[in-house]
């Protein structure tokens, strides 16, 4: 295996130095350091050492939509935005509700080479918000599930949620909610507000979001287990999230980059390139969400990547899937709306994007502080370069990002998989399915 | 202007000069010979994803009435209901050389999708989209309103029921506000947007007080089925709190009048003596409708594409 | 609206304006023009004065009331608009129609008399003989023009006319009425700057150029 040393690169949170990568761990991190004979060595001046994304929040599509994404795809995508491990959400078909399904997920993710796969179960059979899957069984399989969730609906049955909170509790699960009342949301397209009114789409309300956000932490409170608030989208949900914290209750939430950074006036043009679940919200929900992400009440970042083809966006609105990718511009959104704005550091963008996410997803070898001894799992961000974001350049399947066209701050130069290059230059490297 | 999308694209001159040119078109009705050759060699599609006969030979008739050659396209019998999408049926009529394509779709924003993405180069009419806009409807409402109350500045004009899910009422408020005029919508609460800040009109749930004060009302269409969905609790009880009978109708001013965009529900939002008083104009509404859509069409499609492009009709 | 003046333009001239025929020149050739109507016609029984807008319409005015200062009646009178019969119809931006009004006798087995400020190529004409085919079948066609500058592009000639104005094509020509303008005159001027949406360079691109069309 070829030994690293990447050289003059700033450790987030700490000084400018070298590391040295070999069998897969950081072996030392200082000056002058004694590199073995073949070392590469990379210079990183200027670039910034991360510890390798975590996102709690990804569609791989596989099995079922290969035409969208696949595993092998969606984590290269991952990789050149800066990842090394991913969370993929169960609502594949068939459904990762039982531990066959989450093996098969999880094999194809050690099979890609690129970042690391941790299926995420399904909370109910079939996410049908009727029955509990074999959540037991996920956990117990190959993949050692400990996220669950039925993303993409909600678990809107509270005696079900109840349940399902109670039950993971045995093997120290966690139920990420999709947080959607459905019957507040029926045919929903974009934010209930003025705008929607207007364009004469069906709104989606906040409270239908605040209302189950709230509802399960107080469940939660009564049961002791672990929930998480997947994609929290609007400015009653931090409060409430806040509220609940400083009461001590026990709940952890995510935000997605695009609803950190867009606003529903982009529905206006109909393109549904800007049609999500949660919709994009107002510019008042994403001062909100920001502050919320930059003090704590949202603890990470999640990117809610959602690859769809082509004609399921190119189409009128209502017909059209929700949805946007995110992996390859994730880090240059928060980049963009939390960093250059002022609201956080890049120590608090690794807490955000790696230390937390691991942490809530329960995975070791991610998320550590790049020190000697921890797996080589990290990536080099170029916090000054500038980039145009054009789909047809992206390595995702899928080409529906609501970014286009936007210029952006940062770019990932290189990624590393338990010392093992994935990125280098900014391009994924061809052999990351050989390499393993 | 190359597109007719929504009623609030159209400036104050755009709006006048459409219901003028519309005065022009209505003298056509008197005429032995009604047809004119503005058209001629134009073709114009009727693209209908949804059932609107009224609509549809109101615009056939008009593009007609243009020497304009007519295809109608309608979702049932065609492609489309084996599941063709928008895009391959754009791209369908944009190689049958389509000047003009007059869309009615019951999504939201579809005429807007085919006037942008770029597949075809015809003028897009919007028929009705969805729960959005409806201007032809707006502008003939307008055209009507105007024969009988003259300059509408001013004037006070209520409109009334499901404004929710009406595409008539938005276009309504955004033509007849540039227009001038005071616009009430009233509803149930139930059946107003949200949030109406952005809307240029009042709201009020209060029909008896707002009738006095009204040179011409207008009822929307209520669906029975609303009633499932708990909009309002019965059919019976939203006659009573916002059906226009003749006793309400008494309130009116003398000079003030009754339309209707039609199909009514006699006996829910409107009741038979007040569809048949001479206060309504809700056949006239129809004829209108035939002179306003020759308007619409001879302003979009008589001249040269690239030229329109530039600049606004006159 | 008020409309610009009717005008005749060519390009590329640079003569000053100068006024070919002012108030009373005007007065003088409608009255002529009115006699020779009622000479022509044997009285104004038959005649129907149909204006083409814009100004076309303003001399038919004028014309019915000499007409009935002469005969001690009036005689029907209305304008025809022929915008949607013009046969540059596409080959331009959509223009504002302008108001067409048959008088309430109709126009069956009348002699219309059409009534025009300039006459140019003919293109107008022929479009006013279609749009008064659609309306219906009067006994003979008339025309009445208060100019007539040459250059026609199309077998067509007119029955009464105030003054023939030969005139190159390289220049404007442009008749003011009081109704509209200032003062009455008739002016003939080399053509100014180009402005967005006029073409009227040559005869055959719209040499009557429509009145109440904004550049």
């Amino acid at each position: 295996m070829t030994a690293y040393l990447i050289t003059g690169a700033k450790i987030v949170g700490g000084e400018v130095a070298d590391i040295l990568l070999d069998n897969g761990e950081i072996v030392a991190v200082g000056t002058n350091l004694d590199s073995p004979q073949d070392t590469e060595t990379i210079d990183a001046t200027g670039l910034i050492a991360l510890p390798g994304l975590v996102d709690l929040h990804t569609h791989l599509r596989e099995p079922g939509r290969e035409d969208a994404e696949t595993v092998l795809t969606g984590t290269r995508a991952a990789a050149v935005g800066g990842f090394t491990a991913v969370f993929a959400m169960a609502n594949t078909d068939p459904c990762a509700d039982t531990a066959g399904v989450v093996e098969q997920v999880w094999r194809l993710g050690r099979e890609s080479g690129y970042a690391d796969v941790f299926p995420i179960g399904a909370v109910t059979v079939g996410r049908q918000g009727t029955q509990l899957a074999e959540l037991g069984a996920m956990a117990d399989s190959a993949a050692r599930v400990r996220v669950f969730s039925d993303d993409g609906d909600c678990v809107w049955d509270a005696a079900l949620m109840r349940r399902a909170l109670e039950y993971v509790k045995a093997f120290g699960g966690v139920i990420a909610q999709h947080a959607q009342e459905p019957r507040l949301t029926k045919g929903a397209q974009m934010n209930e507000g003025a705008l929607s009114g207007v364009l004469g789409l069906t709104g989606w309300p906040s409270v239908a979001e605040e209302s189950i956000i709230a509802r399960d932490i107080l469940l939660n409170a009564h049961v002791g287990s672990k929930l998480h608030i997947c994609h929290l989208s609007t400015k009653g949900s931090v409060e409430i999230v806040r509220a609940a914290k400083n009461r001590g209750l026990e709940v952890t939430a995510e935000v997605t980059p695009h609803h950190l950074l867009l606003t529903e006036d982009l529905a206006a043009s109909y393109n549904p390139v800007y049609k999500v679940n949660p919709p994009l919200r107002t510019k008042a929900d994403v001062e909100a969400v920001r502050e919320g992400l930059a003090d704590g009440t949202i603890d990470i970042v999640a990117t809610d990547h959602a690859p769809h083809p082509v004609e399921d966006k190119d189409c009128e609105w209502s017909a059209a899937a929700f949805g946007m990718t995110g992996l390859e511009t994730a880090l240059s959104v928060v980049q963009h709306s939390m960093i250059d704005t002022g609201l956080m550091t890049w120590a608090d963008l690794a807490d955000r994007m790696s230390y937390r996410p691991a942490a809530i997803g329960q995975i070791g070898d991610h998320g550590r502080p790049l020190e000697a001894g921890t797996p080589a799992n990290l990536t080099l961000v170029d916090p000054a370069a500038q980039r145009t974001v054009v789909p047809a350049e992206s390595t995702s399947l899928s080409r529906n990002t609501p970014f286009e066209g936007m210029t952006l701050p940062g770019r990932v130069v290189a990624t590393f998989l338990r010392g093992t290059p994935t990125v280098l230059d900014g391009l994924a490297v061809l052999e990351g399915k050989a390499a393993k | 202007m190359r597109h007719l999308l929504s009623a609030g694209d159209l400036s104050r001159d755009d709006a006048h000069l459409i219901l003028d040119t519309a005065e022009e078109m209505r003298s056509l009705a008197d005429r032995p010979i009604k047809k004119l050759p503005a058209l001629r060699g134009r073709t114009v599609v009727n693209l209908f994803f949804e059932d609107s006969t009224r609509t549809r030979i109101s615009f056939e008739a008009a593009a007609k009435r243009l020497s304009a050659d007519v295809i109608n396209f309608s979702a049932k019998g065609s492609s489309v209901s084996k599941g063709e999408s928008l895009k391959d049926t754009a791209l369908t009529l944009q190689a049958m050389g389509a000047d003009g394509v007059v869309c009615r779709h019951g999504s939201s924003g579809a005429p807007h999708l085919l006037a942008t993405s770029g597949w075809l180069n015809g003028s897009v009419v919007n028929a009705g989209d969805g729960t959005h806009e409806h201007p032809t409807q707006a502008l003939l409402d307008a055209f009507t309103m105007r024969r009988h109350l003259g300059s509408l500045e001013g004037r006070r004009i209520t409109i009334v029921g499901d404004v929710l899910h009406s595409r008539v009422a938005r276009s309504n408020v955004l033509l007849l506000s540039t227009l001038g005029a005071d616009v009430t919508v009233v509803a149930p609460p139930t059946l107003l947007p949200v949030d109406m800040t952005s809307w240029p009109c009042a709201t009020s749930y209060d029909l008896d007080a707002t009738l006095p004060k009204s040179d011409a009302v207008m009822m929307l269409r209520v669906q029975r089925e609303r009633m499932g969905e708990a909009f309002f609790p019965s059919a019976r009880e939203y006659t009573r709190r916002y059906g226009l009978d003749v006793h309400r109708m008494a309130q009116l001013p003398d000079e003030a009048i009754v339309l209707h965009p039609g199909p009514m529900n006699r006996g829910m939002e409107i009741s038979a003596e007040v569809a048949d008083s001479t206060r309504s104009v809700i056949v006239e509404q129809v004829t209108n409708g035939v002179a306003i859509r020759m308007a619409v069409l001879y302003l979009l499609l008589s001249g040269t594409n690239e030229t329109t492009n530039e600049e606004p009709v006159a | 609206m008020n409309p610009a003046p009717t005008t005749h333009e060519s390009p590329d001239s640079h003569a000053a304006p100068r006024t070919v025929l002012d108030a009373s020149d005007i007065s003088r050739a409608l009255t002529r023009i009115a006699h020779e109507i009622l000479e022509r016609n044997r009285g104004a029984d038959p005649v129907v004065l149909l204006g083409i807008p814009t100004r076309g319409v303003g001399l038919a005015a004028r014309i019915r009331d000499r007409i009935a200062a002469v005969e001690g009646r009036s005689v029907p009178t209305g304008s025809l608009d022929v915008t949607m019969y013009r046969d540059d119809i596409g080959l331009k931006p959509a223009r504002a129609l302008e108001h067409t009004d048959i008088p309430p006798g109709g126009i069956d087995g009348k002699v219309v008399v059409l009534v025009d400020d300039v006459l140019f190529s003919g293109r107008t004409i022929r479009a006013a003989l279609d749009a008064i085919g659609d309306i219906g079948r009067p006994k003979a066609v008339q025309l009445a023009v208060l100019v007539d500058r040459g250059h026609r592009e199309l077998p067509i000639r007119a029955d009464y006319v105030g003054k023939n104005l030969p005139t190159s094509l390289v220049e404007r020509v442009t008749v003011h009425l009081t109704e509209y303008d200032e003062a009455d005159a008739v002016v003939i001027a080399d053509k100014p700057a180009r402005k967005p949406g006029d073409k009227s360079g040559t005869p055959t691109a719209g040499s009557t150029a429509p009145t109440g069309v904004k550049a």
